[in-house]
């Protein structure tokens, strides 16, 4: 099994994702999926913009799902994480896990996307409503916490 | 062998240095290539020399807990060697996801 990393621009297909994981398979007998969306709380954000650590992301992602492919029982694994200008509802990530049976995919996906938060490097800036730039987002102490529960 | 030991004589050996969102403004350069001094033994060491070159440095490192470090793409402590890394980051803690 392979995980499949992609960092990109453009947006993706939750659809076309699956259907080209269990392409020509039969063995698969759970896919969980998380996306990750743009949230405006209170209808002043005009976009987020991501910016990341080309290759470095790319690596770091690899070494979280290949940590989740030795934990796991899986037989696919995707992670996409876009960057740039991300608009209020639009998708910035996604995570694939599928497996035999619906535990080892559900702990998967939710194993990668603790890690991916804390261990990705990205970082997110507010583009507010009225046109001025807001700040980087702050990290989050209980992404922190969530990540240390697999440890 | 004999590089090495050049290299060591001449005191220096160029890294490239990349900063990232607000490390990344604070220090006013998206990344430089420095000659830092051969005798920088940790993450923390080299923290010390950049905040010795100006005011950006020191503002970007100003809450040294804070800033991450990656050497090579790979994450680091602030107590890690140096060793032979070519490329190191500096960033804040990530907010991907």
């Amino acid at each position: 099994m392979t995980p499949l990393i992609r960092i990109q621009r453009e947006d993706f297909s939750l659809q076309d994702e699956i259907d080209a994981l269990s392409a020509g398979r039969a063995d698969i007998g759970a896919v969980v999926s998380f996306i990750g969306l743009c949230r405006d709380e209170a209808g002043t954000l005009a976009a987020l913009e991501l910016e990341h650590y080309p290759g470095m992301a790319e690596a770091e992602i690899s070494r979280v799902a290949t940590e989740a492919a030795e934990r796991w029982p899986l037989m696919g694994l995707v992670a996409i994480h876009r960057y740039g200008l991300i608009r209020p509802g639009e998708q910035i990530v996604l995570v694939l896990a599928a497996s035999a049976h619906r535990r080892a995919a559900f702990e998967a996906a939710d194993f990668m996307m603790d890690y991916l938060k804390t261990r990705a490097p990205f970082w997110k800036r507010e583009h507010r409503a009225d046109g001025t730039l807001g700040g980087w987002v702050e990290a989050k102490a209980e992404d922190d916490d969530a990540a240390r529960r697999w440890s | 062998m004999s590089s090495v030991v050049a290299t060591a004589a001449a005191g220096t050996r160029p890294v490239r240095i990349v900063y990232f969102a607000w490390v990344r403004e604070r220090v006013g350069l998206p990344e430089e290539t420095l000659d830092i001094p051969a005798d920088l033994a940790t993450v923390a060491d080299l923290v010390r020399w950049l905040k010795a070159r100006g005011e950006g440095y020191e503002a970007a490192f100003a809450d040294e807990a804070v800033v991450r470090v990656a050497l090579d793409h790979v994450h680091a402590k602030p107590h890690a060697a140096l060793g032979t890394a070519r490329e190191i980051a500096f960033f804040p803690p990530m907010t991907g996801g």
